[in-house]
């Protein structure tokens, strides 16, 4: 490997690192802003820098409408007393919240932040590692947060917390299965693992949810819509019940638990909980608009006449990939104070009756089309009248499953 | 108790799918957040307010003249039309008052000025308002009508110290009052 890739892995580790914390803060100015609006208030609105504690004679107003607000939070948080209960395991304890941030930053490593840049002879990709197999990694790693949030449920050593690490242990294994097969007409859609060239291929052949430029105007693209639409909703919902966000946040619901997993934690173990949650929605975010959305590209056949390959070209798409993430986060707040939490049985009846099946038929559906050139009417038609009879069926056995648990209570 | 079995509705297919319902909570949210940033919220124009949320930004804007003549605020000394202090330094304010804030050291007025006949006035009179609970005793005990609750609420200040209002500073808050009852005047 010659030294201007590892220098240029050095730099994209430190920026790309940089800007996953700076969304994360960006992230707690707009869940306020956004929050108080929508509930007519105003929020956190005139945090100024605080020069008169350095012994200026003024404190220093910038007229940016309290964005300084998170470095005051997070300011608060590492001043506060860091205390840790007696009864605690103090080992798992102090693990925990390192488990839970971990994860949520490794997963951010694959995502391509915006086109490759060419330096010299060689061609940067804007991506930490341009893994082959980008999606499983950040199946892989995400899924690695539930112990964090386990762990800290369990050497907390109180019955809330232990409630709240129960009910994220269940919700989340049970929510990866819908989130890895939702997936799966995507990939079968591109071929390919790997997220750049997932990206590279929408920024040609128009977005995946908006085939409207270079091949995306044949009519299989639109037949695939279908299944493509199924699977985003599925994958997003599933990201929702991942990252633990508001209407699946029965693990820390406070009016139930108290805080949940977290209860017993304070100061800056706290703030990293808090922070790895909010880097799992940001990587979250990131997941799906690199999938569905078209990534770092600008859309609508504009990235063909770029460059590609100038350096200002990558940062202008790094820029259009960072807004697409932030109309996410907007999205993931929105969502959070307009669907009311679920009931924990309804949680679970969603991820196993209805996510699960409706990915896994999806899957065939989305075969179904792909594969029509080749098999031909008679195939299709076929294959569609045994595609239905099957889910059919599968909507009978679950809904019978789902009756059966409802009423002897075996959840 | 008897038992009562409620039916729960039957949902249509579209009820099922869940995503109008969704879709129309999304659209009232939504319309929330517009109209704060377009500064025209339910309510505000009511409230008064800057139209962001129903909230009023406080020290820019102030609720003044909403506030209701009865309003409970600083307590202040006045003086009446002939620009005499009211206060004849009975005390009974500084023995009712719970938090024990008022603390009043008399004084005899001499015999060659105008109101001898009155005898006494407060040599100094102090507030604690760190210790003041606004609760309107000092004004209900006051037999000369000397010490009213006025509608200032804005006491700041840096140390205790200057948190004590002095004389001074009591009359300057009171002012003068007219139409109230005269019982010294030279008719009496």
């Amino acid at each position: 490997m010659d030294t201007t890739l590892l220098i240029a892995a050095a730099i994209k580790i430190g920026v790309f690192i940089g800007i996953t914390l700076s969304f994360v803060s960006i992230c707690v100015i707009f869940e306020r802003r956004f929050s108080a609006i929508i509930q007519d208030r105003v929020g956190p609105n005139r945090t100024m820098v605080p020069l008169s504690i350095l012994g200026f004679k003024k404190d220093f107003a910038l007229p940016i409408g309290g964005l300084t607000q998170p470095v005051a939070d997070g300011l608060k948080f590492i001043l506060k007393e860091d205390f840790t209960p007696a009864y605690v395991r103090k080992f798992f304890f102090w693990l925990a919240p390192a488990l839970v941030v971990v994860p949520a930053l490794l997963t951010m490593a694959v995502v391509p932040f915006g086109s490759p840049m060419q330096i010299g002879e060689s061609w940067i990709p804007m991506a930490v590692a341009d893994l082959n197999v980008g999606p499983l990694f950040v199946f892989a790693i995400a899924s690695l947060s539930v112990y964090g949030i386990t762990l800290a449920g369990w050497a907390s050593n109180s019955k809330y917390p232990f409630f709240g690490g129960v009910r994220s242990c269940a919700q989340m294994i049970s929510y990866e299965i819908a989130l890895g097969l939702s997936i799966i007409p995507v990939l079968m859609m591109f071929g390919d693992l790997n997220l750049g060239h997932i990206v590279e291929y929408q920024a040609a052949n128009g977005w995946l949810l908006l085939p409207m430029w270079g091949e995306g105007w044949t009519l299989e693209r639109w037949l695939m819509l279908l299944p493509l639409g199924i699977a985003f909703v599925v994958f997003t919902t599933s990201i929702f019940a991942e990252t633990n966000r508001m209407p699946f946040d029965l693990p820390e619901c406070e009016t139930e638990l108290v805080g949940g997993y977290h209860t017993e934690y304070s100061s800056m173990k706290f703030a990293l909980f808090f922070m790895g949650e909010y880097a799992a929605m940001v990587v979250g975010s990131a997941i799906i608009v690199t999938l569905f959305f078209g990534g770092w590209s600008i859309g609508f056949g504009l990235d063909g006449m770029l460059p590609i390959g100038a350096w200002w070209v990558s940062l202008l798409h790094i820029g259009c990939f960072l807004t697409k993430v932030t109309v996410f986060i907007l999205f993931f707040i929105l969502v959070r104070w307009t669907v009311p939490r679920f009931r924990y049985d309804q949680l679970m009846t969603l991820g196993w009756v209805v996510f699960f099946e409706l990915a896994l038929i999806n899957v065939f559906l989305a075969a179904l089309i792909l594969a029509f050139p080749a098999i031909g009417w008679g195939g299709f038609i076929g294959g569609f009248i045994a595609l239905v009879i099957v889910s059919f069926l599968l909507i009978k056995i679950a809904k019978g499953a789902s009756t059966t648990t409802r009423e002897y209570g075996a959840v | 108790m008897a038992t009562i079995k409620v039916q729960r509705p039957k949902l249509s297919a579209g009820e099922k799918i869940y995503f109008g319902a969704i879709f129309k909570g999304m659209v009232i949210t939504l319309r929330h957040a517009f109209r704060s940033l377009v500064g025209k919220s339910v309510g505000a124009k009511e409230l008064n307010s800057t139209g962001v949320g129903i909230t009023m930004q406080y020290p820019e804007q102030k609720w003044d003249e909403e506030l209701p003549e009865y309003y409970r605020g600083t307590p202040a000394l006045v003086t009446n039309e002939e620009d005499r202090e009211k206060c004849v330094s009975c005390q009974l304010c500084e023995f009712i008052c719970p938090p024990k804030a008022i603390k009043i050291t008399p004084g005899e007025i001499p015999t060659d000025d105008e109101w001898a006949k009155v005898e006494k006035r407060p040599k100094a009179f102090d507030i604690d308002m760190i210790r003041c609970i606004y609760c309107g005793m000092c004004e209900e005990v006051c037999p000369e009508e000397a010490i009213f609750l006025r509608p200032d609420y804005v006491v700041t200040g840096t140390t205790r110290k200057e948190m004590v209002h002095d004389k001074d500073r009591l009359y300057e808050i009171g002012g003068k009052r007219v139409g109230l009852v005269n019982k010294w005047n030279d008719l009496k």
